[in-house]
């Protein structure tokens, strides 16, 4: 069933956000890679193709599953996991990867680039990249380097070079100017491979269709359970790809509330959160027009959270339009409320999320007790918390849990 | 007429090509960078480009990177930068100046209100790295409804069905990218550009001036044989960055553009 919501328009716009805001130089690639996506989405072969990748080497559908002791445990609202942590490569991220790496093979391009905050990202694209026989750069932040070191090993087990990005705060924001730089000098073999909702048109609209697959599933397999859509959907919103991933089909069904959760790491009052709508206005950076974290002069101020994935100073710019026509809810969850979710979750369900996806759990525990029991709740569990050991030990020896 | 305009007709009536030199304002601080910025025409600049700092220069080097976060913690912002064209210009009212940086600063300060603030300070052209054709509306018709030129990139990915589109609501120069890559970066063969003038010349009739990777004076020689101006920016910075002292810079910044003058001018 097509959406009525038909957002972006051609340029790339959802209202006034989004766009395509680059350098001359990558002008003619990001319409070039429009006109390729265009073809490919309408063409049978290739989703087809896509289809049997999602199927065969992902592991998809992934279960909708009823976390039935945290729902005794919170005593209200009936609640559900997407459970996109048992994809292969542990992630969500592998859904967009595998589109976007059939499309660089269509395209004809030889290189694939990415940027990636906690890994997961990078480990999806070194993954797709060694399965289609492509060599591929990932640019990681250097502080994400240190605090990630699992990822960093996968990615190089899977033939990935990881270069260190030293400037900044060497995190995500940083990892993505270093991969622009390398896009620009490498306009004629390489291919882009962003992993968020976010970066010019046609990005944020691309990856979003191919993590839209989350809601696809997850309102089909609602159906099958319970014979009706879920009455709220909550997910992590970093960049924001698995939270549009799983509201996009449920935009149109205008009474399935749609919450997405920002990382409000020491407070959203405190200058050190990744809560770009909760605490930042609009503007341009990395490609798009969209909420960010910045100063009185219009210049980018660093993000914090304890979850490396969520720590971003902007967000995709379709969640800053639906955050202004007021059809997802966007609220902040601080490092110590996703500490205690995280180890709810696992005591619970013998379920190890990621911390990012502990930040949609910690709303869910936050809502769930106050809602009558037959609201029916659903999780995007977006990753797995191994890659978050070593934080956690840090967190748990530091306030001596 | 503008003073980019007026600049480029009073040096071909010399036959001479423009030097265009770069600097980022505030870098290393307030008080150098608005020396440099007094003494740069006296040393040959004949346009004058002045960096806006942002925190995240996506299609620059690390050398102007380091430049910007330099003049950033050193406390130069938006308005600071437009002081320091004020100030210029209380003793120079002929040296055009352009404003390059990203969009971001400018959005936060609001388009209208910068470019009334910039045509009054004395900026005459602006050049916003991230702002495509495409986006003229967020900032292109407010600088032209003020009369300050748009100067728009060209780089060798931009086709001939594109020029157009590119060209479009640009004025004062074509600001010719002879490599796909960031500032500093490697350089492109003389032929390579002269092919590209060539091309550019049959969509425009606007002064073509090329950038990126010029740092020595036989290259700027070469290209000003082939261009209507020679831009040189990252020489200078890593000039600036390299100083011991404050004086060094200003020495070593002015000593290599009468050098790159006297070199393109002969």
């Amino acid at each position: 069933m097509p959406l009525s919501y038909n957002a972006p328009d051609t340029n790339g716009l959802f209202g006034s956000f989004g766009g395509r805001y680059v350098a001359e130089t990558l002008m003619p690639l990001v319409l070039d890679l429009d006109k390729a996506y265009i073809a490919a989405k309408n063409d049978p072969e290739f989703l087809k193709e896509l289809a049997y990748f999602q199927r065969d080497y992902i592991g998809r559908p992934s279960p909708l599953y009823f976390a039935e002791r945290l729902t005794k445990y919170c005593g209200g609202a009936q609640i559900y996991f997407k459970r996109e942590e048992l994809n292969h490569t542990g992630a969500h991220k592998i859904n967009n990867c595998i589109g976007q790496i059939l499309l660089a093979k269509r395209m004809g391009k030889t290189r694939i680039i990415a940027e990636t905050g906690a890994g997961m990202h990078g480990v999806a694209s070194a993954t797709v990249t060694a399965r289609f026989g492509l060599p591929c750069t990932v640019y990681m932040g250097s502080t994400d380097i240190n605090r990630q070191q699992p990822n960093v090993f996968r990615m190089k087990l899977l033939g990935a070079e990881v270069i260190p990005v030293q400037s900044g705060t060497g995190t995500l924001k940083d990892a993505m100017n270093e991969a622009l730089r390398d896009w620009v000098t490498n306009v004629a073999d390489t291919f882009y491979l962003i992993g968020t909702v976010a970066g010019p048109h046609p990005y944020p609209a691309m990856v979003r269709d191919f993590q839209s697959i989350i809601g696809k599933e997850t309102k089909q397999q609602m159906l099958e359970k319970q014979g009706k859509l879920p009455d709220s959907v909550i997910a992590c919103v970093g960049g924001g790809s698995n939270a549009i991933g799983i509201f996009y089909p449920f935009i149109d069904d205008q009474f399935v509330q749609l919450i997405g959760v920002e990382a409000g790491g020491h407070g959203v009052k405190t200058n050190k959160h990744a809560a770009s709508l909760t605490g930042g206005a609009p503007g341009v950076l990395h490609g798009n027009r969209t909420y960010l974290l910045q100063d009185n002069d219009g210049q980018i101020i660093d993000a914090h959270s304890i979850s490396a994935g969520l720590d971003y100073p902007g967000i995709g710019p379709e969640h800053s339009w639906l955050h202004e026509i007021k059809r997802a809810e966007y609220v902040a969850i601080n490092d110590d409320e996703a500490m205690d979710a995280f180890q709810i979750c696992c005591r619970q369900e013998g379920i190890i999320p990621a911390l990012e996806s502990a930040h949609a759990l910690a709303e869910a525990i936050k809502r769930a007790p106050n809602l009558p029991k037959d609201h029916l709740m659903v999780v995007n569990i977006s990753g797995r918390g191994d890659k978050d050991m070593q934080t956690v030990m840090n967190y748990i020896k530091e306030h001596q849990l | 007429m503008s003073r980019i305009a007026n600049c480029f007709i009073k040096l071909k009536e010399k036959k001479q090509t423009a030097l265009i030199t770069f600097i980022t304002a505030g870098d290393p601080n307030y008080q150098i960078s608005l020396s440099l910025l007094q003494k740069l025409p006296d040393a040959g600049a004949d346009i004058i480009e002045l960096g806006m700092p942002f925190t995240d220069p996506m299609a620059d080097g690390p050398t102007i990177q380091k430049a910007s976060l330099r003049a950033l913690k050193n406390g130069q912002t938006l308005l600071k930068t437009l002081e320091m064209v004020t100030t210029f210009r209380q003793s120079n009212q002929h040296t055009p100046i352009v404003l390059m940086g990203y969009f971001n600063p400018i959005h936060h300060f609001g388009a209208e209100n910068f470019t009334k603030a910039a045509k009054q300070a004395g900026v005459d052209g602006l050049i916003i790295v991230d702002l495509p054709a495409e986006h003229d509306t967020d900032l292109c018709v407010y600088a032209q409804n003020e009369g300050i030129d748009f100067i728009r990139l060209a780089t060798p990915t931009t086709d001939d069905q594109r020029l157009p589109r590119v060209l479009s609501n640009s004025s004062g120069f074509v600001y010719y990218v002879s490599v796909a890559g960031i500032t500093g970066a490697g350089s492109a063969t003389n032929e390579q550009i002269g092919e590209a003038i060539k091309r550019l010349h049959r969509h425009t009739s606007l002064p073509i001036c090329v950038g990126f990777g010029i740092k020595t004076t036989e290259q700027a020689r070469n290209i000003a044989k082939l261009a209507d101006g020679v831009v040189v920016g990252s020489a200078f910075v890593n000039l600036i960055e390299k100083a011991e002292t404050d004086q060094t810079a200003i020495n070593d910044v002015l000593s290599l553009c009468s050098d790159l003058s006297n070199a393109i001018k002969k």
